[in-house]
């Protein structure tokens, strides 16, 4: 074994500095920069420049096929003055606050009940997702079955049962109006928040709550003192997450209303497509769009601060 | 603090039986380690006695009274996790605070409580930080904190060391037993680390796949193991078993593989001519002239002794001496175990031989 006598190398290849090319390739930070660019690419041509060119738009007259000129606050000032800006700005308040907070509550119970040990688990998880998967305007066609005026499914079992004698005028009527666009949006948007909170749920060490039998709490104080304060981050998120998505809902209200009765169900971005697309008024619809964004920061600033104030969270690691 | 009884515990999940009848009696004020391999059961069994895992059949009291069907928290014991199981968004004042607090205690009744045990493990300057800022070992004191300030009849640790760094392992080893002798306080203790096991017992349950080995004082398992498991388990390095049968001479002895002649004290009742397995410690072998040959293959010197791996009837076997020897690989050394403490096990069940 050791007899086998190891030549000496003879030639070494001389050491080289690094060039210039060299570094660019291989240094970090320009490593990170390399890396980023094609997402900064994307982002500036898809989100800030529309957002740019929005802004901008709605500071001029432009209509469609009319560039416009600048006419500084004058569709703000227009919009002060619109009753029906100030009754859409109401109904995405309305929409948005109660589709979220019945979202949050039967999401998290949702999410309890498939974090417990039960028969088909993984298929029932599966089939909660259902309605996030089903195209958004696809529900909103058979929503607008369901609530249909004449063929309504809801009206014809109520009547069958003999609990009406006339047809529910779902779509028609303001209150029924709003209360079905609001449950069409729970119906899919509950799936969301379920299988987030589910995740958050299964990060939760099971000893924790081991531990907390053992120190004597009951199953509502495991819930109260264990489960809620560990899950709070990930409620911020996704609460945050659900508000944004509910305030700039436009497809279910699209294909089920078009905003209406009379406006009732009108919600900032369905008028704001509604002026500037099909009224051709580009300025003034930029100008609601651009109305959304005091109330969508106002909304992650509230996550925002509600996630720094959590101590327990910071701090190093040891493990 | 309260005895512990346990009688003809069985546990299954679905058709698989994992403990197959196991009963420990327990003393008021013992200091009980369940040991053995991982899958042996033994934290099964203990999450038993917390109430964590139904029993199958058998009982388990407590005191006096059974508690197969009393709730956990209602069985008045306290329990350490090996991951700690702290709850992350309570600061360690909350933490040992929290049974108190679910029992409906006083402010003033909860604070008095955390602040006698946080001065018992030196946590006091620790109270207002959260587990996240805290190191391993303040993890583990933290989480006996919480166990004590509940003042149990029993407290059940399982496992509560191997998270740890080998040298904080032997602090919080020696911290566990003085809090024992302090608190006397009834013990149950999971661990398969014979060490741990053999340093912080009063009593030693020797378990593996699913029954009780051997029950004793550390002393006794070491020097009177009841079978080949125990024997091998139970310390370190671990024992040589040399595979050969019982051949006296006149005097007792034995004849080991390839025919090395090994001396015994004295021959079992008819064991003259059986095959049997022949145990000696590390520790009890010597160099004497009239020993068995044996190469050396590998040396190892920790400094305050040295193992000595050689061959014996070509069989590897580890001797450990405390004097500083030359060795060398390849070196022909003249190995003779202590008659007096060498092991006899029946081939086939294991079962200890000798007295």
């Amino acid at each position: 074994m050791a007899d086998v006598a190891l030549q000496p190398r003879t030639a070494r290849r001389p050491i080289r500095e690094a060039s210039r090319w060299d570094l660019i390739k291989a240094n970090r930070n320009y490593l990170g920069f390399w890396f980023m660019l094609p997402a900064m690419v994307f982002l500036v041509l898809f989100l800030a420049y529309p957002l740019g060119l929005g802004i901008w738009i709605s500071f001029t007259d432009a209509r469609i096929g009319r560039p416009g000129a600048f006419v500084g606050l004058e569709n703000y000032e227009w919009l002060w003055g619109d009753s029906i800006f100030w009754l859409s700005v109401f109904n995405t308040l309305l929409y948005t606050s109660v589709a979220s907070v019945i979202k949050f509550a039967i999401g998290l119970y949702l999410a309890l009940l498939l974090n417990e040990n039960m028969p088909f688990k993984a298929m029932l998880r599966a089939l909660v997702l259902i309605p996030f998967i089903v195209p958004t305007v696809l529900s909103a066609l058979a929503f607008w079955w369901i609530f249909d005026s004449q063929f309504s499914i809801i009206s014809w079992s109520l009547k069958q049962m003999g609990l009406i004698t006339d047809n529910i005028n779902f779509l028609g009527d303001v209150t029924w109006a709003r209360i079905c666009v609001i449950f069409a949006n729970i119906w899919r948007g509950v799936p969301f928040v379920a299988i987030t909170l589910l995740a958050g749920l299964q990060t939760v060490s099971p000893s924790l709550y081991e531990a907390a039998t053992l120190d004597g709490a009951t199953s509502w104080q495991r819930f109260r003192f264990i489960t809620y304060p560990l899950l709070t981050p990930i409620i911020a998120v996704v609460m945050t997450f659900s508000v944004l998505f509910t305030f700039t809902d436009f497809q279910l209200i699209w294909a089920m209303t078009r905003g209406g009765p009379v406006n009732a169900t009108h919600l900032m971005a369905t008028l704001s497509y509604q002026r500037a697309i099909i009224g051709g008024v580009l300025g003034e619809g930029a100008a609601i769009s651009n109305a959304m964004i005091p109330f969508l920061l106002a909304a992650i600033m509230v996550s925002w601060f509600g996630l720094q104030r959590r101590k327990w969270q910071q701090g190093e690691n040891n493990d | 603090m309260s005895s512990v009884q346990i009688r003809d515990v069985r546990k299954s999940f679905g058709n698989f039986e994992v403990l197959h009848g196991v009963s420990i009696p327990i003393e008021d004020g013992e200091f009980v380690v369940l040991v053995g391999p991982s899958g042996c059961g033994k934290s099964t069994l203990l999450r038993m006695l917390a109430g964590l895992e139904n029993i199958t059949s058998g009982t388990i009291s407590i005191g006096d009274k059974v508690v197969n069907n009393v709730q956990p928290k209602e069985r008045d014991i306290a329990m350490v996790f090996q991951n700690y199981a702290l709850y992350p968004h309570m600061t360690v004042a909350d933490n040992m605070g929290f049974s108190l607090k679910l029992r409906g205690a006083k402010p003033e009744e909860i604070s008095t409580g955390v602040k006698r045990a946080a001065e018992i493990l030196a946590l006091t300057p620790l109270l207002e930080r959260y587990p996240r800022q805290l190191s391993g070992g303040q993890r583990q004191r933290v989480a006996m904190g919480r166990a004590i300030v509940r003042d149990p009849q029993v407290f059940l640790f399982d496992e509560p060391l191997s998270n740890l760094d080998a040298k904080l392992r032997v602090a919080m080893r020696t911290e566990i037993k003085e809090l024992h002798q302090r608190l006397r306080t009834t013990t149950v203790y999971v661990t398969h680390d014979q060490i741990e096991a053999m340093t912080m017992a009063d009593k030693i349950v020797v378990m593996h796949d699913g029954i009780v080995e051997q029950m004793g004082t550390p002393l006794e398992l070491y020097d009177t193991p009841a079978n080949q498991f125990v024997a091998g388990f139970i310390g370190s390095p671990a024992m040589n078993f040399l595979k050969g049968k019982v051949k006296s001479n006149g005097i007792a002895g034995f004849e080991g593989p390839n025919g090395v002649k090994l001396p015994l004290m004295s021959a079992p009742a008819n064991s003259e001519g059986k095959p049997a397995v022949y145990g000696v410690r590390p520790e009890h072998f010597t160099i004497a002239d009239d020993g068995a040959e044996a190469e050396i293959v590998v040396v190892e010197p920790t400094g305050s002794e040295t193992q000595v791996f050689a061959k014996l009837g070509g069989e590897q076997v580890v001797a450990v001496f405390r004097e500083r020897h030359q060795f060398n690989p390849g070196d022909k050394i003249r190995l003779k175990p202590d008659p007096a403490l060498v092991h006899l096990f029946d081939e086939t069940t294991g079962k200890r031989l000798n007295a």
